[in-house]
């Protein structure tokens, strides 16, 4: 595999075809019908859950502007996209969605051809950066300086650099992951919080006494989303990890850390036993099976947005070294291939108007890249789900970690050793201490393959990094 | 004689099959057992190999598939003979039973194992029924990883709905090799119906059960989409971890070592069927 795979579990965007939307079709009678073709073999389990959303149809049509996507996967939300998002554009523009895996088989052939018919890119972070290493992307820092008037974060634009000179992408969208709780648990609330606290000052002590009160009452109600597709490893990567241990890689074994897989060994006594199966958190909250969840908010927000008076949503809790979260940002780029780069340029430039950032939020729950207030006229759920977005990140404690960088091809490998971790310690049962030993040896080897240097929130330096 | 007339013919015609199985079959094979004894750099390497066999989910994966298939196989003999033995008593309306025998040949492995999610998931139907009439308080919750039986029991109800008619329609034709004279004479004899199918049936329907059980056992060394959809992170078997090393961890290496592995457990139960189930050459044709 000559390319980058870029954490392939990383995906923004909800399958496409969730499970129990595929169980609501079922009901219908239809499911013969509409499943008889998804799977057949290996390969093919996971796959047509994600798929669907972009099959790459003619696309040397001359005219038409082909956007090649990593994100808005599912098959609501390329609709979305299509139908939407992009009706005010001048010009005919082809929306296609696709897995990682083939969605850097394209780009690195089509650069390898020296021709290509991809002329917008749309990816995260960590989708970009073996491109950027293999300078196969437009620099894109004029265009940045022509849209100033739009008000970039200047902390994206200095992550599209990727350390160096050239801007590799512009940024689009952004998400993170927040926190959402049926309303009828608020009564279990631990003494001492209420629902001001729940969004200023909730740690991770008080949500598992939380959970507990709700279990003794009502049984295992807390969730993650632990599923084959679930994120939970961002939960251990971005969440868990800096709020106890101030770091990730190097604090991987640490006493802080140990101190972490305690507390969420016994947080899982109140987990939902079927958790191991959920992907989204949404369905689970709608269904009443869970009424705390921690998720990616493109995960979330169907819940909130089907029951907002039932459901409030607020920030993940913090630990003794702050409120450690992850945000996750989408950006846009033009391939040295694209065959229409004026074209691809004036996509990028009405992507970003703040009117179509706004439509962008409303349509899919991405939020803008941009300065500005939010529109007023959101639906219930996604305003409150950008009230927990903004309470994340303007808290005093709160501690910034990135999605892994640099990782390549090992992104899986990496997310690997903190399941494996996770199953041993948490279901398992076993010694934290030596399971972390055993990890930690896999996290470094991880890390030496992809010579990955420090991301935050560890000190970021030179060299590969150690884990501590 | 036979050769001197059809000359070449035959071997024309087994041409283009054979020639799809090396191009399809026989080609990947081995290009997989080169990736499986390879490392990054196309230098010959075990590693990939230490690396499946020190990997955390190996032995879970390797138990989990053995206990499947040894539940599973059993089951669905049983029921397909069963199945099978219905249809060749010629039933009234013959066609409807086999089809609604069938049906659920024609539904895939995912999108089976997905309805019996809807099945047993905490707000499923199941569930839903049991409330229904009273039984039960609260959902139970069928599908939880600390209870390793449930979660088999619901694999096994899973599969053996799935694939138990492919079994049935190998045994089906098996039966209707079997000349009516046998079956006749032991009726002659006063033979009761355990009798029949033990001492007539069965030895006859040899070569069938033979052909069914090496393609089942083989099958269900592949099968994982079932496993996935309903035990999600809760329960992995090796093919699960074969596409998970290739498309999550991205390395071809491990993956193909675990196909491998699939490949020589495969190989071993067919000669162990094989081996076991010995058919006479005047019963082979």
């Amino acid at each position: 595999m000559g390319h980058s795979s870029s954490d392939s579990d990383l995906r923004l965007s909800r399958r496409a075809i969730t499970r129990r939307n595929l169980v609501r079709a079922a009901g219908l009678g239809t499911a013969g019908l509409a499943l008889g073709g998804l799977a057949s073999g290996p390969g093919a389990a996971a796959s047509p859950l994600g798929r669907g959303a972009g099959f790459p149809r003619r696309s040397q049509d001359g005219d038409s502007l082909v956007f090649l996507s990593t994100q808005l996967r599912p098959v609501e939300e390329a609709e979305k996209m299509r139908g939407t998002i992009l009706a005010d554009f001048e010009g005919e523009v082809e929306f296609i969605a696709e897995d990682t895996g083939p969605f850097n088989d394209r780009i690195a052939a089509e650069a390898e051809a020296g021709e290509g018919s991809v002329g917008v890119i749309g990816g995260q972070h960590g989708d970009f950066a073996s491109f950027a290493q293999d300078g196969l992307l437009t620099d894109l820092s004029d265009l940045a300086t022509e849209l100033q008037d739009r008000g970039f974060v200047e902390q994206y634009l200095e992550l599209g650099r990727y350390g160096g000179e050239v801007l590799n992408y512009i940024p689009w969208m952004q998400a993170t992951y927040v926190m959402v709780a049926n309303r009828e648990a608020l009564e279990y609330l631990p003494d001492g919080v209420d629902e001001a606290a729940l969004q200023t000052s909730l740690t991770y002590d008080q949500l598992a006494t939380w959970a507990g009160n709700v279990n003794e009452a009502e049984g295992q109600k807390l969730g993650f989303p632990a599923g084959e597709d679930g994120l939970l490893h961002r939960f251990l990567q971005g969440y868990g990890y800096p709020s106890f241990t101030g770091g990730v890689n190097t604090t991987f074994q640490n006493d802080d850390a140990v101190a972490m897989w305690e507390w969420f060994a016994g947080a899982w006594e109140f987990v939902n036993p079927q958790a191991l199966s959920y992907n989204n958190m949404d369905e689970p909250l709608l269904s009443g099976e869970v009424w705390i969840a921690w998720d990616h908010t493109a995960r979330l927000i169907g819940a909130l947005r089907e029951r907002p008076d039932d459901l409030i949503a607020f920030p993940a809790p913090r630990g003794p070294k702050g409120l450690g979260y992850m945000p996750v940002v989408a950006g846009l780029a033009i391939p040295k291939s694209a065959p229409d780069p004026e074209a691809a340029r004036s996509l990028i430039e009405y992507l970003t108007r703040p009117e179509v950032q706004a439509t962008t939020l409303r349509e899919v729950a991405f939020f803008p890249t941009t300065a500005g207030e939010l529109p007023g006229d959101l639906p219930e759920g996604v305003q409150a789900e950008a009230a927990a977005v903004l309470q994340t990140s303007a808290s005093e404690d709160a501690l910034q970690s990135l999605l892994p960088v640099g990782l390549g091809d090992q992104g899986g490998a990496y997310n690997k050793v903190f399941r494996d971790a996770f199953q041993s310690i948490v279901l398992d049962g076993n010694d934290v201490r030596e399971v972390l030993t055993e990890q930690a040896a896999n996290l470094q080897s991880v890390l030496d393959a992809a010579q990955a240097a420090c991301w935050l929130p560890d000190p970021e330096g030179e060299g590969v990094c150690q884990v501590g | 004689m036979n050769r001197q007339r059809f000359g070449w013919a035959p071997y024309a015609l087994l041409l283009p099959s054979l020639a799809y199985l090396a191009v399809f079959f026989a080609a990947p094979m081995v290009q997989a057992f080169g990736l499986a004894f390879q490392d990054d750099g196309g230098n010959w390497s075990l590693a990939s190999w230490r690396a499946m066999f020190t990997d955390a989910q190996f032995r879970e994966a390797l138990v989990t598939t053995l206990i499947l298939i040894v539940i599973i196989i059993p089951v669905q003999f049983a029921l397909a003979l069963a199945m099978a033995l219905v249809l060749n008593a010629k039933p009234r309306w013959p066609g409807l039973w086999l089809y609604l025998y069938a049906i659920p040949l024609g539904v895939s492995e995912l999108a089976a194992g997905i309805l019996w999610f809807a099945v047993f998931t905490q707000q499923g139907w199941l569930n839903s029924i049991l409330e229904g009439l009273g039984l039960l308080d609260r959902p139970f919750i069928f599908l939880d990883y600390e209870n390793q039986g449930w979660l088999i029991l619901t694999i096994v109800l899973a599969e053996a709905w799935r694939a138990t008619s492919i079994i049935m329609i190998i045994l089906v034709a098996g039966l209707q090799g079997i000349p009516r004279d046998y079956v006749e004479a032991a009726d002659v004899f006063g033979a009761t119906f355990g009798q029949k199918v033990r001492r007539v049936i069965l030895p006859l329907l040899r070569p069938s059960i033979q052909v069914a059980l090496i393609l089942r056992t083989i099958l269900a060394f592949q099968a994982f989409a079932v496993v996935i959809a309903l035990a999600g992170q809760g329960m992995t078997v090796l093919s699960a971890e074969a596409y998970r090393w290739y498309s999550d961890y991205r390395d071809p290496h491990v993956a193909a070592a675990y196909a491998g592995f699939i490949l020589l457990l495969s190989v071993f139960s067919t000669v162990l069927f094989l081996w076991l189930l010995p058919v006479r050459q005047e019963q082979a044709t």
